[in-house]
């Protein structure tokens, strides 16, 4: 089996598209040869701009991020696309139909589409998003887009997985003050409108210039503009592109980008090691027994889980606290 | 923590405008924990087969009532073929004749639906096809 690893990366690094979809099934599927395979290819991993495309359902996002292809294609720069629908909560299935308004980028071979099922995960992305995009980065885009599954006001994974985030509304969804409370407004580096063709489309934009205004001003943060478009009609994408790249330069001035980078890659070691820790102490019947154990002799399960804690605190390496302490900020 | 989905890519190759029976298969799979990649109407094989490699998915399942299956359905095999795709369980379902199914089905495509078929059959096929496969695929790891 360890033999199939290096030409798995080297069928990625060398540009087969098979390889890299593969490479995404086993991100997807938390296969135990996913990390090596990671690790092979990740010299090549952090030159993709990283977009991520969120906004309520049927906002256009997926219209928009076909449009966005489009012209990035026009520009000679190569496009990896992650689209995420959610699955069933009850069933596991999913119906995954983004590519649907994506079919003309099907034959062009720079550009690369992979529709990914949430598979559990709440916050608009799916568990292996990062991973997906990290391989698809080694494969060589020069942009990597997600689009979040249709969102409310509280899913935000999106933030750390995206170097620039737009956030897709359009007209009829609300007033100012559903802006101003709504979370997304806070994750947003450049607001879209789209849709722009339908009545209300300057009194939206109006009263997003001025939650934006009264949220930023003044305080040396980056202020995202706001860029009414229509992507059916193909309208207002050149300013659109123009305000990610905007972003995009703000970012790289004065190291921002690797910062930003930095808290990503910290997201993501959280992530992996929530889940190895689950597996760890659960696979099997794992700390069951014990759990049960401490029930009995606890009054209630916050006590139970208290006294499980403090196991396995006091378990821990000596050196992790004089880490700790020596990397306090 | 190994988390494997059996992926479903439904497609509509050639000039066929009819996709209830597409959708309703896909809906069922669906319901059957199956994660399905529906990409609308009208496609070319090449279409279908790039769809299938970008997707990864382990089955391709066509539909098609236009009459063109023997023309078209050997071709979308073709293209997979020529993306290196042949370990896709490949099915298909419409309005065709028998004799057509049986050359069909000594052609690449491991089983044909017809008129008539309970949906739910649909999904247990399936089912029981990628539980050998993958069982196959453990034996020999």
């Amino acid at each position: 089996m360890n033999s199939q690893q290096p030409s798995l990366a080297q069928g990625l690094l060398a540009g087969q598209r098979g390889a890299l979809a593969r490479a995404i099934t086993w991100a997807e599927n938390a296969d135990r040869r996913f990390p090596q395979l990671l690790e092979d290819v990740y010299a090549a991993v952090g030159r993709s701009h990283r977009l991520g495309v969120t906004g309520p359902p049927g906002a256009g996002k997926s219209t928009l991020v076909n449009q966005l292809a489009r012209h990035l294609r026009e520009l000679e720069r190569t496009v990896g696309i992650l689209a995420v629908d959610p699955s069933s909560p009850f069933t596991g299935g999913a119906l995954l139909g983004d590519r649907i308004r994506m079919e003309e980028r099907t034959l062009d071979p720079g550009v690369f589409i992979r529709s990914m099922a949430s598979r559990g995960s709440r916050g608009g992305l799916a568990r292996a998003t990062v991973d997906a995009f990290d391989v698809m980065d080694a494969f060589g885009f020069d942009q990597l887009i997600v689009e979040t599954v249709g969102v409310g006001q509280a899913e935000y994974d999106v933030v750390g997985a995206a170097d620039t985030v737009l956030v897709v509304l359009c007209p009829g969804a609300g007033d100012g003050v559903q802006a101003m409370k709504s979370g997304l407004l806070e994750v947003a580096d450049v607001l879209c409108i789209n849709k722009a063709d339908l009545p209300g489309a300057d009194r939206m934009v109006a009263d997003l210039e001025e939650a934006v205004h009264i949220r930023t001003a003044g305080k040396g943060l980056w202020m995202p503009p706001v860029v009414s478009v229509s992507a059916g009609t193909d309208q207002g994408l050149d300013g659109l592109l123009e305000a990610i790249q905007s972003h995009r330069a703000w970012l790289e001035a004065e190291g921002r980008l690797q910062l930003s980078r930095q808290e990503q890659r910290l997201d993501q070691v959280q992530r992996v090691l929530r889940e190895g820790f689950d597996h760890a102490i659960w696979e099997g019947r794992g700390l069951e027994g014990y759990a049960r154990a401490m029930i009995k002799a606890s009054r209630t399960p916050h006590g139970a889980a208290e006294r499980i804690l403090e196991q396995l605190k006091a378990a821990l390496p000596s050196e992790w606290a004089q880490v700790q302490e020596e990397t306090q900020p | 923590m190994n988390q494997r989905k059996i992926r479903v890519l439904i497609g509509k190759p050639g000039l066929d405008g009819h996709d209830r029976g597409a959708k309703t298969v896909a809906s069922v799979l669906r319901d059957n924990g199956m994660e399905v990649i529906y990409t609308g109407l009208h496609k070319t094989p090449a279409m279908i087969a790039e769809t299938a490699l970008q997707e990864d998915v382990d089955v391709v399942g066509l539909s098609i009532l236009s009459g063109a299956h023997m023309e078209l359905f050997p071709r979308v095999r073709e293209e997979l073929h020529n993306r290196g795709l042949d370990h896709v369980l490949l099915v298909g379902g419409g309005i065709i004749p028998a004799d057509d199914m049986a050359a069909l089905e000594s052609n690449g495509f491991t089983k044909l639906f017809g008129p008539g078929t309970h949906t739910e059959d649909i999904a247990r096929f399936i089912q029981g096809e990628m539980e050998k496969r993958w069982a196959k695929e453990a034996a020999d790891a």
